[in-house]
C-alpha cells in the first residue's frame, strides 16, 4: 500500500510541472492573445491538481479545500478582467494577433 | 489598527455604491480615508482601535503588524493621496473619478491586507487583489498603449502567480500548513530537500517578476509609461514595491531566512537591474519611460541591499523603499504636470520649460538629486545605508558597484533635467504656464518630505526603520 | 481496475488534453478542450477527497469560464480561412517539439524526485477532525470579497462603451 501511495505521489509531482511547461510553451509560441489566456488556464489547472495532491498526501484534504475554492474565485476574476482587455484590444485593432497589435504602436 | 484598516475601505466602497454617490463625494471620502490611515498609525485611538474591537467580535483574523507594516502603510497612504489628487486633474468625467476612487480603495484594502498577513496563501490572495485593481486602473482610459502594456503585465504577472502557487503547494506538502511559522520550521528541518529548495526559488522568482527586476522587466516600462498619469504615480510609487519587494522582504525575513544561494541570486539580479536599468534609462525618449527604467534601477538597489543578508541590509532596503516611494511619485507627479500643460511627453520636444514652470522644475531637480544620492536629501541616506550594509557583509565589490552606478543615475537624470527644464526655450512652448495648484501643491508636499526626511533621518531611523528589523 | 490505474489514466488524459488545448489553432475548439481539462481536474479532485472543491471546479471552471471564453470568441473576429491555413503549418512546426520537451521534463522531474526524502501519508490512513471549513481562513474570505468587488468594477470599466466617458486625451 505504501508503495502504491509513493508511486501515486510521484505521478502527481511529475504531472503538475508538465502542465506548467505546456502552459509556458503555449504562451511563448502562440501569437493569439486568447490562446495566451488558455495557456495560463492550463497552468492553473496543474497547480490546482498539485495543491489537492499536497493536501491528500499530507492527510489534510479538508485544509486545502478552502484554498482551492479561493484560488478558483481569484482565477475567475482575473479571467474576467483579461476578457475585458481582449474585447477592448479587438475593438481597437480588429485583430487577435500580437504582431498586429505591436505593429500599430510602432 | 490592523483589522479596521482592511475593513474600512470595503465598508466605504459599499457605502459609496449603495446608493451610488457622485464621483466628487467618493474622491473626498477616499482622501479622508488616506489621511485617517496615516493618523491611525501614529494615534491608534482615532477610532481604529474601537472599530477593530467591534469587528473582532464577528471575525477572527490571523493578523500580524510590526514596524515594517507601519512603514509600508504610511508610504502607501502618502502615495495614494498624491496619486488621487493627480488623477483628479485628468478626470473630465464624474464617472471616471468615481471608478478610480473605488478602485483605489479596493487596492488599498489589498495593500493593507498584504502587509498584515502572516500566511503565505493569504499573501497570494492579496497580491492578486492588488494586481486585479491595478490592471483595471491601467486600462481606465482604454488607450491603445495602455491596453497593450496592461495586457503584457497581466500575462507576465499571471505566470508569476502560477509560480508562486506552485511553491505554495510544495510548501504545503512539506509543512502541512501555509502559515509563515510552520513553513519556516519545515525549512529548518528539511533544508537540503530539493522540493523545499525548488519551492523557495520559485516563490522568490515569482516575487522578483512582480517587482520588475532585470531579467523579468519587460512588462514594467509599458505598464508604467502607458498608464493614465495619476495611475502611474500609484503604480511606480507603491504597487510594485508592495507586491514585489515588500512581499519579498517579508518572505526572506520571516520564512526562508538567508542562505548563500538566495543571497547570490539577489545580489546578481540586483546588480544587473541597477546597471541595465540605468543604461536603458539614458536611451529613452519618453519622460515616463525614463522614470520607469530608473524605477528598475532603484529596485535593483533595494534587492542588492537585501542580498547583503543582514538585518542592517533589510533596514537599508526598507528605508530605500520609503524614499523611493516619495521621490518616484514626485517625479511622476511632475511628469503628469508637464503632460497636462504641454500635452506631450517626448523629451526632445521640450527645452527651457523651467522658465515657464519653475515649481515643477525645482521640485524635479530635488527629486533627481535625492534619487542620485546627493546629501542632504533622503535618497542619500538610504543609499549610504545600502552601501554600508553591503560593505559590512563582506561584499565590497557590490558596494563599489552601487557607488559607481549612482553616477549613472546622476547622468541620466541630469540629461533629463537639462533636456526638459533647462536650456533654450522651445518657441512652441511660449504659451505654457505653471501646472494647476493641485499638482504643484502635491509636488511641494512630496519635496518637503524628501528634504525633511533627509534632515531628520536619525530620528526616522531610530523610531521606524531599525525597530522594524529588530536592531536596537 | 485499481485506484492507482484510475489516477494514472486521468492524469495522462489531463496532460494529453492540455497539450491539445494549448496548441489548438481554432480557439473555439481550444476553449472546449479546456473545459474537458477542467472536467478531468474535477474528477481528480473528487479522487483526492476534496469534493467541494471539485464541485466548484466543475461549475465555475468547466461552466463559467467556458461561457466567458466562448462569448469573448464570438464577440471577436476569429482568423480568416487563409490565415488559418498558414497558421496551421506553423502550429504543426512548433507542435513537433512539445512532446519531446514534455518527455525530457518528465524524466528530469522524476530524477529530481528520487533525491527527495519526503514520505507521503495517504489521506485514507489518517483521520482528520472535520473542522469548520472557513474557521481558520477568514482572512482569505475577506480577500475574496475584495477581489469580487474589484471584478465588478472591472466589468463596469472595461465592458462599458466609452462614448461618453474615458478616452479624453
Amino acid at each position: 500500500m505504501i508503495g502504491d501511495t509513493l508511486f501515486l505521489f510521484k505521478l502527481y509531482l511529475i504531472t503538475a510541472p508538465i502542465l506548467f511547461v505546456v502552459g509556458i510553451y503555449a504562451i511563448i509560441t502562440t501569437r493569439n492573445i486568447i490562446a495566451m489566456i488558455i495557456g495560463i488556464e492550463v497552468m492553473m489547472k496543474g497547480v490546482t491538481v498539485l495543491l489537492a495532491a499536497a493536501g491528500y498526501f499530507n492527510g489534510k484534504p479538508q485544509v486545502v479545500e478552502p484554498l482551492i475554492i479561493t484560488m478558483i474565485v481569484v482565477e475567475v476574476v482575473i479571467l474576467m478582467i483579461s476578457a475585458g482587455y481582449i474585447i477592448n484590444i479587438v475593438k481597437k485593432h480588429d485583430s487577435l494577433d500580437v504582431a498586429n497589435i505591436n505593429k500599430l504602436k510602432g | 489598527m490592523t483589522i479596521s484598516l482592511i475593513f474600512v475601505p470595503i465598508i466605504l466602497v459599499i457605502l459609496l455604491n449603495i446608493p451610488r454617490l457622485s464621483g466628487k463625494t467618493a474622491y473626498y471620502a477616499v482622501l479622508a480615508f488616506f489621511i485617517w490611515q496615516i493618523l491611525s498609525v501614529f494615534f491608534p485611538f482615532t477610532g481604529s482601535q474601537q472599530l477593530a474591537g467591534l469587528i473582532g467580535k464577528v471575525f477572527t483574523l490571523n493578523v500580524y503588524a510590526d514596524g515594517m507594516s507601519k512603514i509600508m502603510i504610511i508610504s502607501a497612504a502618502i502615495v495614494g493621496f498624491v496619486s488621487l489628487i493627480t488623477s483628479k486633474a485628468f478626470s473630465k468625467y464624474d464617472s471616471r473619478l468615481f471608478s478610480l476612487s473605488n478602485l483605489m480603495l479596493l487596492s488599498f484594502a489589498g495593500i493593507n491586507g498584504l502587509v498584515f498577513t502572516k500566511d503565505i496563501f493569504t499573501m497570494y490572495v492579496f497580491i492578486e487583489v492588488i494586481a486585479a485593481a491595478s490592471y483595471i486602473l491601467i486600462s481606465l482610459d482604454k488607450k491603445d498603449g495602455a491596453l497593450e502594456g496592461g495586457f503584457k503585465y497581466l500575462i507576465i504577472s499571471s505566470i508569476a502567480t502560477v509560480m508562486m502557487l506552485f511553491s505554495i503547494s510544495l510548501f504545503f506538502l512539506t509543512a502541512g500548513s501555509t502559515g509563515f511559522a510552520e513553513i519556516s520550521t519545515a525549512i529548518r528541518d528539511f533544508g537540503g530537500n530539493p522540493v523545499i529548495l525548488a519551492a523557495v526559488m520559485l516563490f522568490i522568482t515569482g516575487l522578483l517578476i512582480k517587482g520588475g527586476v532585470i531579467p523579468f522587466h519587460s512588462w514594467l516600462s509599458g505598464a508604467y509609461a502607458e498608464a493614465p498619469a495619476g495611475v502611474s504615480v500609484f503604480l511606480g510609487g507603491i504597487i510594485t514595491k508592495t507586491v514585489g519587494i515588500f512581499a519579498l522582504i517579508r518572505i526572506l525575513y520571516l520564512v526562508t531566512g538567508f542562505n548563500e544561494n538566495i543571497k547570490m541570486v539577489l545580489l546578481i539580479t540586483g546588480a544587473l537591474s541597477i546597471v541595465i536599468g540605468a543604461i536603458m534609462a539614458v536611451t529613452q525618449k519618453d519622460f515616463k519611460r525614463v522614470l520607469a527604467y530608473s524605477s528598475i534601477s532603484q529596485v535593483g538597489y533595494i534587492v542588492l541591499a537585501l542580498g547583503a543578508g543582514t538585518a542592517f541590509g533589510v533596514a537599508a532596503a526598507l528605508f530605500h523603499v520609503f524614499n523611493h516611494a516619495i521621490f518616484k511619485s514626485l517625479l511622476f507627479v511632475n511628469s503628469a504636470a508637464v503632460e497636462k500643460q504641454t500635452g506631450s511627453l517626448d523629451v526632445d520636444s521640450f527645452g527651457g520649460l523651467g522658465y515657464k514652470m519653475p515649481v515643477t522644475s525645482g521640485t524635479s531637480a530635488i527629486a533627481f538629486l535625492s534619487a542620485a544620492g546627493i546629501p542632504p536629501f533622503a535618497g542619500f541616506w538610504s543609499k549610504l545605508l545600502i552601501i554600508l550594509a553591503l560593505w559590512s557583509a563582506g561584499y565590497q565589490g557590490f558596494a563599489v558597484l552601487a557607488v559607481v552606478a549612482s553616477l549613472f543615475t546622476m547622468a541620466y537624470f541630469l540629461t533629463l533635467q537639462k533636456k526638459v527644464f533647462f536650456g533654450e526655450l522651445n518657441p512652441k512652448l511660449e504659451n505654457v504656464r505653471e501646472a494647476p495648484l493641485s499638482l504643484t501643491a502635491c509636488a511641494i508636499f512630496l519635496c518637503a518630505l524628501t528634504i525633511g526626511v533627509g534632515l531628520i533621518f536619525p530620528y526616522i531611523l531610530n523610531v521606524f526603520i531599525f525597530p522594524a528589523v529588530g536592531i536596537m | 481496475m485499481d485506484l492507482v490505474h484510475i489516477h494514472f489514466l486521468l492524469l495522462s488524459l489531463l496532460v494529453i488534453f492540455s497539450i491539445l488545448a494549448a496548441l489548438n489553432i481554432r480557439i473555439i475548439k481550444a476553449a472546449i478542450l479546456l473545459a474537458v481539462v477542467s472536467l478531468l481536474t474535477a474528477l481528480i479532485l473528487f479522487l483526492l477527497e476534496t469534493p467541494l472543491a471539485a464541485i466548484f471546479e466543475l461549475s465555475v471552471c468547466a461552466g463559467l469560464i467556458t461561457v466567458i471564453f466562448i462569448s469573448v470568441i464570438s464577440l471577436t473576429n476569429p482568423l480568416t480561412r487563409e490565415e488559418r491555413i498558414e497558421e496551421k503549418a506553423k502550429t504543426l512546426k512548433r507542435f513537433v517539439f512539445l512532446p519531446g520537451i514534455v518527455l525530457v521534463c518528465a524524466a528530469a522531474f522524476y530524477m529530481l524526485e528520487n533525491s527527495t526524502n519526503f514520505i507521503p501519508i495517504g489521506a485514507s490512513e489518517i483521520a482528520v477532525a472535520q473542522e469548520g471549513l472557513w474557521n481558520s481562513r477568514q482572512f482569505d474570505l475577506i480577500g475574496q470579497i475584495i477581489i469580487i468587488l474589484a471584478g465588478v468594477f472591472g466589468v463596469i470599466v472595461l465592458f462599458k462603451d466609452n462614448k461618453d466617458d474615458g478616452g479624453k486625451k
